[in-house]
């Protein structure tokens, strides 16, 4: 069984064009990886289709706008797997 | 259509928010200064307003969804495909339909056909943002309800 984080990393890798040994857990997809906002909406789309989820970005976005949080908080990809999880978990509950 | 003004969506025939379907009408003028440049004695719909126009009826299916209260901007064109030529004259059905309804943004599909025949599709992703002003949301709400028997809100 495929863990989140690889279910990730392949769908990085097949949207973004970017090889899959260099997708790992501690990079941040933004800064690290060079992924947009506008191909991260992508990401987002597969991530949601995948895991039969909705990931939810505008919170993301509004927390990290009126929080001043670290992006590395929310976009780090370890970091970003355990928020799918938390997803998951709370749609599965 | 005025092409010129961007009014490519004459009218709302049918429109289900909660499906996310839209199916609209477009009469493409006789005239238009757009046909001068695009081609001088040879009269053809810009494949770029085409697809501005699958966005536009994409766009108020989803304006109608969130009623309202936020605006979807066209943020990518993937896989558009022009399969003819559109004259001056032609009358259109454009229809849409949500692919997916995510967080921030909105995935569709959306096509356009004439007499039957598919002229054009695409798959269009919009942002999902709030109306910058609100004399935006007044005239999107004003436009929808000159080309739409359905309640915007």
């Amino acid at each position: 069984m495929t863990t989140t984080f690889e279910a990730v990393a392949e769908i990085i890798s097949e949207t973004s064009d970017i090889p899959l040994e260099e997708i790992t857990p501690e990079k941040n997809a933004f800064t690290d990886l060079g992924i947009d906002s506008l191909d991260f909406l992508d990401i987002a789309f597969a991530i949601d289709k995948h895991f039969g989820i909705k990931i939810p970005l505008e919170q993301w976005t509004e927390e990290l706008n009126e929080n001043n949080a670290l992006v590395d908080e929310y976009f780090v990809l370890s970091k970003l797997c355990t928020r799918i999880d938390d997803v998951i978990a709370a749609k599965d509950a | 259509m005025l092409l010129e003004y961007f009014q490519m969506i004459d009218n709302v025939e049918e429109l289900d928010p909660d499906n996310g379907t839209i199916l609209a009408r477009a009469e493409v003028p006789m005239e238009s200064p757009v046909f001068e440049g695009h081609f001088p004695g040879s009269p053809l719909v810009p494949g770029v307003l085409l697809i501005e126009t699958m966005a536009q009826a994409s766009g108020f299916m989803l304006l109608s969804r969130l009623k309202f209260e936020k605006m979807p901007f066209l943020a990518n064109v993937t896989g558009a495909k022009m399969r003819t030529f559109v004259e001056p004259g032609a009358v259109l059905q454009v229809k849409a339909e949500l692919e997916h309804d995510g967080s921030g943004f909105a995935k569709t599909r959306a096509e356009i056909s004439s007499d039957g025949r598919k002229i054009c599709d695409s798959n269009l992703t919009f942002r999902i943002m709030p109306f910058p002003n609100e004399t935006l949301r007044g005239n999107m709400l004003d436009r929808f309800s000159q080309i739409s028997r359905f309640p915007a809100e």
